[in-house]
């Protein structure tokens, strides 16, 4: 799959970020990953272990909090989280939801020990 | 210490994407990213939509493929430019590949751009190419549960082409199942019920390309 791609990606900006912070090692690197991407936390985790060794990240925490999908009702404006993306309105059964988070990917946050 | 950082993880690929997306449409092209499963039909498509447009429209193809140049050839055959990228095992085509080809083409004299993108289901819905809209294919032989099953790309696509319905009589799938579940997930989705085979349903299809080209 692209988790591998992906793993580099954030490779690359964590590269990035220590440079811009003068970083030598970077020990913990926290992304958000919403429910609605089609990116597999365990693979992402495989490929990032992978790909970051020999790297100023070898060995570092990759820590996934996944983002769930929620949405406002159209009909009634309820706000309410999805368990899967082809739930009705709890409130009012309305069938049109407007999405509003679950399609995040982005790294909040690098950590380092020096 | 911590170092809070707030960064796309696909920023690159998107940057690209603006790139290609900003040169498209200068030069006045439409663009159209085509995903499926490997053996929906898109080939097929491409083959009969070359046919049936090129004399009206100036048109290129570029084809993704794992590997090979079998589609490229397939559509070189119709009479219009095809490329091939090779993957070389990725799962999906990236704003960068398709940058490194578009040396290749006329685009000062194209009016329409099609890419095969590479056959899954999952993964091309998440990488920007810089299209303007985003088509997929579901051949009803897959089944109706597929948009329960792979929401992301059917929220993406502004187009659905079903596919193959000249076999319906032959699968238990419920053509109104496929409809409701991505309208659903996508209330705006443009869908066509279409046989590559019998032709039925794609004039359709060729009506909407040619509404859109002229927009451009
Ligand atoms: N019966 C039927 N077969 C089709 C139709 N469209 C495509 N096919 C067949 O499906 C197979 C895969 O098609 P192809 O275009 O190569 O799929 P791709 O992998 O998505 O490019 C080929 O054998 C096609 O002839 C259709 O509408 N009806
Ligand atoms: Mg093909
Ligand atoms: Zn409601």
């Amino acid at each position: 799959m692209h988790e591998l791609s992906i793993a580099q990606g954030i490779l690359d900006i964590i590269r990035d970020e220590a440079e811009k912070n003068s970083i030598e090692r970077i020990s913990a690197v926290r992304l958000k990953l919403g429910k609605l991407t089609a990116v597999e936390p365990s693979s992402l985790s495989f490929c990032f272990e992978l790909i970051t060794k020999g790297t100023l990240a070898e060995g570092a925490r990759l820590e996934i909090e996944t983002v769930p999908i929620t949405g406002r009702c159209a009909q009634c404006g309820r706000e309410f989280t999805l368990e899967d993306p082809f739930c009705n309105c709890p409130g009012c059964q309305g069938l049109k939801i407007d999405i509003l988070t679950g399609r995040e990917f982005y790294i909040c946050e690098i950590e380092t020990d020096d | 210490m911590k170092v809070s950082v707030v960064r796309n993880i696909l920023e690159a690929n998107e940057a690209l994407a603006q790139k290609n997306r900003k040169l498209f449409k200068e030069k006045g092209l439409f663009t159209i990213n085509l995903m499926s499963s490997p053996g929906a039909g898109k080939t097929t498509l491409l083959e009969n939509t070359v046919e049936a447009l090129k004399d009206r429209l100036r048109m290129a193809v570029i084809e993704g493929d794992i590997q090979s140049s079998v589609d490229a050839r397939r559509i070189a055959k119709k009479g219009v430019q095809a490329i091939q990228i090779n993957t070389d095992g990725g799962c999906h085509l990236d704003a960068n590949m398709i940058q490194n080809v578009l040396a290749h083409l006329d685009l000062d004299n194209l009016d329409l751009l099609i890419v095969e993108n590479v056959g899954n289901l999952v993964c091309p819905a998440e990488f920007d190419i810089g299209e303007n809209v985003k088509a997929m294919i579901l051949s009803v032989t897959e089944g109706d549960d597929k948009p329960l099953k792979y929401p992301v790309m059917f929220r993406e696509s502004a187009v659905l082409l079903i596919n193959k319905i000249d076999l319906l009589p032959y699968t238990n799938c419920k053509i109104n199942n496929i409809n409701k579940a991505a309208l659903k997930l996508n209330p705006k989705i443009k869908i066509f019920e279409v046989s590559c085979r019998t032709g039925e349903g794609l004039e359709n299809w060729y009506k909407w390309i040619r509404q859109q080209t002229k927009k451009k």
